[in-house]
């Protein structure tokens, strides 16, 4: 549905974006994550044909944007940063304002302006001017505008920004419900925004893409090694020894911040990385044996888990290296 | 192109907001009320004339209401426009520039040439608007006296020509800036000077043909006596398609400078 291929931005000597490339499937809502000034918003001024891009192409519902942008802009639908709302305009007027610049006919126009009031839950407010609108409700509006037309596509910069955390919920269910029959990109450089509402990420940072897949590729991608916490109760030293004479794993210590009474220690383990795709997820293996070792030598085992690894880690150091194209 | 329904849309949300705010309001009252001025002060020279009670004491003239009067009144009230086109262009596209709804406008299906043509259609519904207004006046002197309509339509044309021109080029400027004020100004200052360079005739020596020729108000003296020259239509025009086109290429200039 969206193809981007190789697209560079240049703002006389500072390079937004630097050989982008991605595609998006039908149905499908992408999440665009990057830290602010990663070039999340000049992409998707280039995917909307607000600015052209330097080099590279972006089709867009089959639509080059550049050679064909009016029946590329049809499909699309877009809410910028900041929703572009006329303020002396009501609701209602704005919204039908939009869907007539859209080319939307003029037998379907009141049913597609009604229609997008029921969807973003902003009928209420039909009549009253935008420009009197709280945060959240101007928010609602500039999603409405960008579904007045019905497009294939949809383009949601930042959509939850400014927004208050009950405000935050609604809109992502919202996106979460406009997925399937709308193709969605959003962006945002909140992670849990990511994995609520998205079903694939690309991360980007200083113009490049430095990761992209689904949550759980990208951590499986990223994770180099692993973390158990076993917590065992028995002679210390002991213990250690048969936790570090177990094959995968690399180091063994006490865990420095849990309390321990007596004789139950909870340990922190450096596990080499197994298969990922092996029973159990990555270090299965590990985590089996050693359970089985454990309690035949006739320690008590209490506690035995895998620390999570996060998007939040994976995203923080992939944005955070210095170059991008080295990361794993 | 030509999609004559996106231009009206966009025509007609410009329309809407100009009396949505006191622009509307203020522009169409001032000139009015301006126009008024002028209007009685020059019936009243006229009247005073008519009855041999003139500045030089003569006998009484006998003088005709299109070439003695509505001809003065014309010229006289062109010279508003050039501060109040400025008050109605200044916003259109500054407004949009500083609020982000340019955005809205350039990610739609239009053409850049089709936001043009929807702002200038906007603004110059407003003017013509302006210029009904004035035909109250005229109606008094066809209910009190016998002017010809012929030559009081060309004076109109004229005068609609000259609006025109004016709101293009103050399109042009505002398109330049996100500062209506700044826009305001710099539209104002342009026309000022289109219409300073008819006194430089004087000492322009070889060009002053051309100075003559630049200058806006001048081509509109023959408009004024009920004359249509396919000259000054043709400056007038030209104006105008240069005014659109400028606000084209900077429409597009803003895409790349992002």
């Amino acid at each position: 549905m969206i193809e981007v291929s190789g697209i560079t931005k240049e703002f006389g000597r500072l390079t937004a974006v630097n050989g982008l490339s991605f595609s998006v499937a039908k149905g499908e809502v992408l999440g665009f994550l990057g830290p602010n000034g990663a070039g999340k918003t000049t992409t998707m001024r280039i995917l909307t044909g607000f600015i052209p891009a330097t080099r590279g192409t972006a089709v867009v519902a089959g639509h080059d944007i550049l050679s064909e942008p009016l029946r590329a802009k049809r499909k699309i639908g877009y809410l910028p940063e900041s929703p572009p709302l006329y303020p002396e305009m009501t609701v209602f007027d704005y919204l039908e304002f939009v869907a007539r610049i859209k080319g939307v006919p003029r037998e379907r126009r009141k049913a597609r302006v009604d229609e997008s009031l029921e969807r973003c839950s902003i009928t209420d407010v039909r009549d009253k001017l935008t420009g009197k609108l709280s945060k959240g409700y101007r928010q609602r509006v500039g999603i409405a505008q960008a579904l007045v037309h019905e497009p294939e596509v949809l383009i949601l910069d930042e959509p939850t920004a400014g927004l208050d955390p009950k405000q935050i919920n609604e809109t992502r269910a919202l996106i979460r419900s406009l997925g399937g029959d709308h193709t969605v990109v959003l962006s945002t450089h909140i992670l849990p925004e990511v994995v609520m509402t998205c079903d694939r990420v690309v991360i980007i940072n200083k113009g490049s893409v430095v990761a992209q897949g689904t949550t759980q590729s990208l951590i499986d991608q990223f994770r180099e090694k692993e973390h158990l916490h076993v917590t065992v109760e028995g002679p210390q030293s002991e213990v250690l020894n048969t936790l570090r004479s177990q094959d995968g794993v690399m180091a063994a210590e006490p865990a420095k911040h849990v309390s321990r009474e007596g004789d139950v220690v909870t340990y922190r383990l450096s596990v080499a990385p197994g298969e990922p795709g092996g029973p159990g997820g990555p270090g299965g293996k590990v985590r089996r044996e050693l359970a089985a070792r454990l309690v035949q030598a006739g320690y008590g085992l209490l506690d035995l888990h895998q620390e999570g690894t996060t998007l939040e880690e994976v995203y923080l150091r992939v944005v955070s290296s210095e170059e991008p194209g080295e990361v794993p | 192109m030509g999609n004559v329904a996106n231009v009206w849309a966009l025509a007609r949300r410009e329309v809407q907001s100009y009396f949505a705010s006191p622009v509307a309001y203020v522009v169409l009252a001032l000139f009015i009320f301006l126009f008024g001025y002028v209007f009685y002060d020059y019936l009243f020279v006229f009247l005073e004339r008519s009855m041999g009670r003139g500045g030089f004491g003569g006998p009484a003239e006998t003088l005709n209401l299109n070439q003695d009067l509505i001809r003065y009144v014309f010229l006289t009230t062109s010279v508003f426009l050039l501060f109040l086109v400025p008050m109605l262009t200044m916003r259109s596209f500054a407004e949009e520039i500083r609020s982000g709804t340019i955005e809205l406008l350039l990610t739609s299906p239009l053409t850049d040439f089709q936001i043009v043509l929807g702002k200038f259609l906007g603004a110059l519904c407003l003017y013509t608007a302006m210029l009904a207004l004035t035909l109250l006046h005229m109606a008094i002197l066809f209910f009190f006296g016998d002017p010809e309509w012929k030559p009081l339509l060309v004076g109109y044309l004229g005068m609609f020509l000259l609006g025109s021109a004016f709101i293009s080029f103050g399109l042009v400027f505002s398109s330049l800036t996100r500062n209506q004020i700044v826009a305001g100004f710099l539209t104002f200052g342009t026309f000022l000077f289109l219409w300073l360079i008819e006194y430089a005739e004087s000492w322009a020596g070889a060009a002053s043909g051309l100075v003559t020729y630049l200058s806006v108000t001048k081509h509109l003296e023959e408009f004024a006596k009920g004359v249509i020259d396919s000259r000054d239509v043709i400056y007038y025009l030209s104006f105008i398609g240069l005014g659109l086109f400028l606000s084209k290429q900077s429409l597009e200039s803003l895409r790349w400078r992002g």
